[in-house]
């Protein structure tokens, strides 16, 4: 377990926890625990994450991913 | 009947709303546009349809304003039908919002858009599975081509005038035979939808044992997966062409190369239609006026009045709308295109260091073109915090108005490349103005969370229809102003009474070493901004302003002006969105941050 930062470009990785502010924020775009999301892009310079998530495309800034805490898979299917 | 319209956003909800209701709702590619719902009366078959555009939402729960509009909006009006937009190609978000309006016993119909793009990508959906799982009619769209509107809206009717809250419980079993014979083939029109052979069966429920909606979003989540796992065959997502130019447009390096050139062309062309379409209608106003004047004789109070009017009015057409129109036309474009997400993604770094993130971009660009807008688009943001610094930085943006004023002053007298230096010293200001502010109030947001939408084809009737809403809001809030601002100016300057605004404004001109005349062109600058030019000249009994100006006062005035007290439109938008105390608080502030300027920028002129 690990936070989405740390998750390698390309790798998919299963949404473990979050804070409860944040997962209800994250609900109304869709997102839950226990999803999986791979990590498609990063911003330079801070800038944020580009994650694919159930087929669809979401960004999400550093300070988020940060706080989000996830499992990484072993193998990228 | 009503029948509201609902959906997760980017589900094409606000397209479908369009092709039935013609130009009257405002619809974006970008996340939440759609904050405000829109109403508009649709005729289908010869029966009335109060169609209504619901916010665009993943879930009705609370926490986000679109979900809490939603919600409020389904209780507390008579909702006849609920039709439901999901987008094909990402069922599994859209079927967990059909989860929580199952249980809110109104008759809900399943509309899946998008449908050809869902072919293209191989998906195969079993509607016939779906319906009869759900309970509900399942109908096949495609929103953007027109295509199973008509069918939807009439299978609206068809439940609607079922009767009341409960209309599937009203057939009798034959009815219900028949319906569910009635197997609806989509006809296989183009390549678009060559893969489409998807047999749709809408379907009166039978009475279901397992209880259909969920209570907790993690279970709906739960269901909505398990449903699509079941009724649609989803291929791995492919690497297609639409992420061959994501590798281009968000690069490290490319991708703000194109934003700068995709912006600098942007900005070009704005203001290549606006002088070339100013000048002649100016022409034409001067005519107007003429012609209207010349019942009432010279000097007279009337006629002084209509000469004020007339100004007013041809302020809003030849000197706003020529910049206004082209502007609001190519930033719906960039939007329906899917590039203002990516703009959001690029800046967002940036834009942290200001204390914001990049969805706040937004209302940056738009304030470009009118404060007016920018300040609306706030409401895109989910905090509090957020929406009061972005809306107070966006009235810092120079809108096309400031812009006339900067370039009839600055770049026509002192050259275009001090204007532009302007331009680059605002935006320090804001940086700096941002860092102090969010030093103030300190950072309690998330950050960035933005759902970031394939490209898409905009088409025409959506980027025209969203223009369109955007100018209607400049002319119904901002132009009565500009117009009654300039009556009052006209019989100001009839009775004499401009020196008493000079003595008012004197401390403020006396500080930046303005001659007292230019009191009354900043005061009545309020009214709108343009008016702080068009009046300078008649302040200072002269249109050659070198002459009566020196280069130092002239970029100290239009500093100034850059600045200072966003327009009485502008202020009016702030007070609804934010409220009385936040208005003036941001209106205080601009005057702070235009003394500052004004005084800093004169000291480097003298310097230099």
């Amino acid at each position: 377990v690990t936070n989405l930062l740390n998750v390698p470009i390309g790798k998919w990785a299963r949404l473990a926890s979050v804070n409860a502010r944040l997962q209800t924020r994250l609900r109304q775009y869709g997102l839950h625990l226990g999803d999986r999301v791979r990590v498609l892009r990063s911003a330079p310079l801070g800038g944020p994450l580009l994650l694919e998530v159930n087929g669809r495309e979401i960004a999400l800034g550093r300070g988020v991913a940060e706080k989000i805490f996830v499992e990484v898979e072993c193998e990228s299917r | 009947m009503r029948v509201a319209l609902i959906g997760p956003p980017n589900c094409g909800k606000s397209t479908l709303f369009n092709q039935v209701a013609g130009y009257k709702a405002e619809t974006g590619n970008f996340s939440g546009t759609t904050v405000i719902f829109t109403e508009s009366r649709v005729r289908v078959a010869g029966e009335v349809i109060e169609l209504v555009d619901l916010p665009g939402t993943y879930t009705l729960e609370g926490g986000s304003p679109a979900g809490e509009q939603a919600a409020r909006y389904l209780e507390s009006r008579d909702v006849d039908v609920v039709i439901n937009v999901a987008d094909a190609t990402n069922l599994a978000a859209g079927l967990e919002l059909s989860l929580e309006l199952l249980p809110l016993k109104k008759p809900v119909i399943l509309a899946l858009n998008m449908m050809d793009e869902a072919a293209r990508l191989g998906l195969k959906i079993d509607g016939q599975g779906l319906s009869q799982e759900l309970g509900i009619p399942v109908l096949p769209l495609v929103a953007s081509k027109g295509r199973g509107v008509k069918r939807l809206f009439l299978k609206t009717l068809e439940v609607g005038s079922g009767g009341g809250k409960n209309s599937h419980t009203h057939l009798d079993s034959e009815n219900k035979l028949k319906i569910m014979e009635e197997t609806l083939k989509v006809s296989v029109v183009n390549e678009d939808m060559a893969q489409m052979d998807i047999p749709m069966q809408a379907l009166y429920p039978q009475i279901l044992n397992k209880p259909l909606g969920s209570d907790t979003s993690e279970a709906r989540h739960q269901r909505a997966g398990e449903l699509v796992r079941k009724f649609v065959t989803q291929g791995e997502r492919r690497y297609t062409w639409r992420d061959g130019i994501d590798d281009v447009l968000l690069h490290p390096v490319w991708g703000y190369v194109v934003l700068l050139f995709v912006l600098f062309l942007f900005f070009q062309a704005v203001y290549g239609i606006g002088k070339l379409t100013e000048p002649p209608l100016l022409a034409l106003f001067e005519l107007l006026t003429q012609g209207a004047l010349s019942p009432f004789g010279a000097e007279t109070l009337l006629s002084e009045l209509v000469l004020g009017v007339m100004q007013g009015v041809a302020a809003g057409v030849a000197i706003v709308l020529p910049y206004l129109l082209p502007f609001l036309f190519g930033l719906g474009f960039l939007e329906d295109i899917g590039y203002l997400p990516r703009i959001a993604f690029l800046m967002d770094s940036l834009m942290h260091r200001i204390g914001l993130h990049g969805k706040a971009i937004v209302p940056f660009i738009l304030g470009y073109g009118c404060n007016v807008p920018a300040v609306m688009s706030t409401r895109t943001l989910e905090e509090p915090r957020d929406r009061y610094l972005a809306a107070a930085l966006a009235t810092l943006v120079p809108c096309a108005a400031r812009l006339a004023v900067v370039f009839g002053l600055v770049a026509f007298y002192l050259g275009p490349l001090l204007a532009f230096g302007l331009y680059l010293f605002n935006l320090l200001v804001i940086a700096i103005t941002g860092r102090i502010l969010s030093n103030l109030m300190p950072e309690d947001t998330p950050g960035l969370i933005m759902e970031v939408p394939p490209y898409r084809m905009p088409t025409w009737r959506n980027v025209l229809s969203k223009s369109w809403f955007r100018v209607r809001e400049f002319v119904v809030e901002a132009w009565p102003l500009l117009i009654v601002g300039s009556a009052a100016l006209a019989v100001l300057n009839y009775l004499g009474l401009a020196f008493i605004l000079n003595g008012l404004a004197r401390p403020v001109t006396w500080i930046m070493g303005l001659p007292s005349e230019t009191g009354v062109p900043l005061i009545f600058g309020i009214f709108r901004k343009e008016l702080s030019l068009i009046m300078l000249g008649q302040a200072l009994g002269t249109m050659d302003f070198d002459t009566a100006l020196t280069s130092t006062q002239m970029l100290v005035y239009a500093t100034f002006v850059m600045f200072y007290l966003p327009c009485l439109a502008t202020m009016a938008v702030l007070k609804r969105e934010l409220g009385t105390k936040a208005m003036i608080a941001i209106a205080g502030l601009t005057v702070i941050i235009a003394l500052v300027s004004a005084l800093v920028v004169g000291g480097m002129a003298k310097i230099l």
